[in-house]
């Protein structure tokens, strides 16, 4: 009955709920005694760990940093020795960890839009040897392949003293590949240098080249251009400094191989299981990219008459690629997190030279928050460069 | 997955709210019924389970000890197995009561991480293993190899300062499962494998063929293993402490397995008050009276357990060297039992 009083003075009716019951209100409170649990609770887990520590008087802090590491890690990017500090120890397993994702990622999306493209193919050979690929591949747990690759470097490739030699200059030997380099003279650097000019020119080239297109309609052969412009100034540069050829081939001198390029079984094993693993799961989402683009599309671009090649290129991939980049993202949020396997293989990635730390200071609360801060860095930055890379692609409208 | 593992032990000092500290394992142990003791994984003569899942080992018997000591019954023990990185974590966080896991005590362990350690169990010293082919002689030649290591190990640093002061360079690869590490070894991933000599002994003796490989007879460091546990609990430490001191004055006083119920009729009052049948040390302790006649009893002398696990009639053929009684030319040695 009240309902019915209520209904016909509406005006008043508003105000009259009592504080209680506002909905507006009621959200903020409740927003505000979740903020506060959780709050609370955070409070009470630091303190009380920190109790919990001292009661036990283990060290705490990050004083650790600056203290010797006295330990040796195999193979890193910058110079590193057992007299180092913790800090630097850890920061070449930063950098081993960077590099193992950042060249997987790269491998990985080649392979997988290979393997996707492949998995439409209209051969029935080449769609099923990429299907079979695919569910092998992701079936099979990652910490399995690891071993597996790992043990085919030691246990199949013959020990340093007869390596086997299959090019000249490539060694492959259970010590890993050894490959011959060109020796170091100034000219690279130049070469490096008009590398960078060359790719910035072309970015120039290509806004101006879409700006004339629009005006005039005439198509500019950008594609050869570009190339042209990027391999030809290094090399132009190259034969103007000399024309350096000297490599630094590698040697058998003791143990191991000097000189020269080294891939470790470690490093090898850890990139191949990576890269073939997520591979599979990435040419999935490529093929559902294509897929989701209909087949109208593809017969109005004929009817136009477009070549073959542009339609890929100016109707489907740019919407394809819409549908592919969030879900490629997360793999290769999952291939730099996988790379913390690499313990397991003994590659010094930023885990395995954490836990040493963790070991030897014994300070694990520290060692597993510093893992959990460089990891959650390295995913964010990754889906802050993706999402920015999307919203570019999805801003295309047609 | 380890780190996952990891991440768990660590989770679990965040956790929990000062329960099992300062003079509380003993009470807490006994409210379970069984003590929970951190072992290797898998290290042959130590710690590793035998082809019908029984645990077997020097570290393994001073866990039984322990449980001899506390329930009067070896079987009330529960074993953890544990990769080197993992072992001190998990004492501190009160997933095992105590660590038996070929531990070397240093002073950073002492102090730092929170840690007491009982009596040394066994005296070692840092070694290499090498092929026989690589024709090796002595450990200064090893200039530029590949060594595998486990982590978190006081090997780690040994080997690197021994390389730095030799002027040397050497390359480590660095596997945390024992098993791992030693498949990559036998397969000519590294030139040689250096870890405490006893654990060398045990590579050995599970390599395909034991007798391609050799010990080098450099030992480049001291390594005391002794069982470990938390800083700052008294009457567990002596618990865990007398346990191991226990098999070492048995064997002092020429007390086995075999010969301890004719043991009991003795006479020399040195046996009588060890043996219980003179009341006292058990109170001390807070045990009961007759503990260290079951610890004899039920596991055995140190020289016992010794040769049961590592001597010369197993696969590990080590001779006692350091390891005997002080009067025999060793260092074992065992304060009075009064």
């Amino acid at each position: 009955m009240r309902n019915s009083n209520n209904s016909s003075s509406t005006g008043n009716a508003e105000q009259k709920i009592p504080l209680l019951n506002d909905p507006k209100i009621r959200s903020i409170v409740y927003q505000i005694l979740t903020i506060g649990m959780v709050v609370l609770l955070g409070y009470y887990l630091f303190s009380n760990t920190v109790t919990n520590l001292k009661r036990q008087s283990i060290a705490t802090g990050f004083g650790f940093f600056e203290k010797e590491a006295s330990f040796e890690i195999g193979e890193s990017l910058i110079p590193y020795s057992a007299a180092d500090t913790y800090g630097k120890a850890l920061f070449v397993g930063i950098l081993n960890t960077v590099k193992v994702a950042f060249i997987g990622i790269v491998l990985t999306v080649i392979l997988g839009t290979f393997l996707g493209i492949a998995r439409l193919s209209k051969n029935w050979l080449v769609s099923k040897l990429a299907a079979v690929y695919i569910e092998v591949m992701q079936d099979i747990p990652i910490l399995l392949q690891l071993f597996f690759w790992y043990s085919f470097f030691y246990d199949i490739l013959p020990p340093t003293r007869e390596a086997l030699e299959p090019m000249k200059g490539v060694f492959m030997s259970n010590r890993g590949l050894a490959f011959a380099i060109p020796e170091a003279h100034p000219a690279y650097k130049y070469m490096a240098i008009s590398f960078i000019v060359g790719c910035i020119a072309v970015y120039f080239l290509r806004k101006w080249a879409k700006k004339r297109q629009e005006k005039t309609g005439q198509i500019f052969p950008l594609f050869l251009c570009s190339i042209a412009i990027i391999l030809g100034l290094p090399l132009v540069t190259w034969l103007f400094s000399g024309a350096p050829h000297r490599m630094n081939v590698p040697e058998l001198v003791g143990f191991n191989f000097q000189g020269g390029l080294n891939i470790s079984p470690e490093f090898g094993a850890l990139l191949l299981g990576l890269v073939l693993y997520t591979a599979a799961f990435v040419a999935e989402i490529v093929r559902a990219g294509i897929q989701a683009v209909s087949k109208g599309q593809t017969e109005a671009a004929m009817a136009i008459g477009l070549k073959p090649g542009q339609i890929l290129n100016l109707v489907i991939l740019p919407q394809a690629l819409r549908v592919i980049i969030p879900p490629l993202t997360s793999q290769m949020l999952n291939l730099t997190k996988n790379s913390s396997l690499a313990v397991a293989i003994g590659f010094p990635d930023f885990v395995s030279v954490a836990s040493t730390t963790i070991n030897q200071t014994g300070q694990a609360i520290e060692g597993i928050t510093m893992i959990m801060v460089v990891y959650l860095c390295f995913s964010l930055l990754t889906s802050f460069f993706m999402n920015w890379y999307n919203k570019k692609m999805a801003l295309v409208e047609r | 997955m380890k780190l996952f593992k990891l991440c768990l032990v660590v989770g679990i000092v965040f956790a929990i709210s000062g329960v099992a500290f300062a003079g509380q394992t003993f009470d807490s142990v006994k409210a379970k019924g069984f003590v929970q003791v951190g072992v290797n994984e898998g290290l042959f003569g130590f710690g590793k389970p035998d082809e019908k899942g029984v645990w077997r080992g020097l570290d393994v018997d001073t866990a039984r000890a322990i449980a001899v000591a506390v329930f009067g019954d070896a079987s009330k023990v529960k074993f953890i197995p544990l990769t080197a990185v993992q072992r001190f974590t998990a004492l501190q966080a009160g997933e095992i009561d105590v660590l038996c896991r070929n531990a070397t005590q240093t002073l950073g362990r002492d102090t730092e991480l929170g840690l007491d350690f009982a009596q040394v169990n066994y005296y070692d010293g840092q070694g290499f293993l090498v092929p026989k082919k690589l024709k090796i002689k002595r450990a200064k030649e090893l200039d530029g190899a590949t060594i595998c290591v486990l982590p978190g190990t006081t090997t780690e640093l040994n080997v690197a300062d021994y390389f730095r002061t030799n002027n040397m360079k050497m390359k480590p690869v660095v596997i945390e499962s024992n098993v791992e590490l030693n498949k990559a070894f036998f397969a000519g991933r590294c030139d040689c494998m250096t870890s405490d000599a006893s654990q060398l002994a045990s590579v050995r003796a599970v390599a395909p063929n034991p007798d391609d490989y050799m010990i080098l007879p450099d030992i480049i460091s001291k390594e005391p293993l002794a069982p470990a546990v938390r800083h700052g609990d008294n009457q567990w430490k002596d618990i865990v402490n007398y346990s191991v001191l226990a098999m070492i004055e048995a064997e002092d006083l020429g007390i086995t397995s075999k010969n301890i119920d004719e043991m009991l009729k003795s006479k020399n009052p040195l046996i009588m008050r060890f043996l219980g049948v003179t009341s006292g040390n058990g109170k001390a302790l807070g045990l009961s009276e007759n503990w260290a006649y079951n610890i004899i009893k039920q596991v055995g002398n140190y020289a016992e357990v010794f040769e049961r696990n590592v001597g010369k009639n197993t696969p590990l053929k080590l001779e006692r060297g350091l390891n005997a009684l002080w009067k025999d030319g060793g260092i074992m040695y065992s304060p009075p039992f009064k």
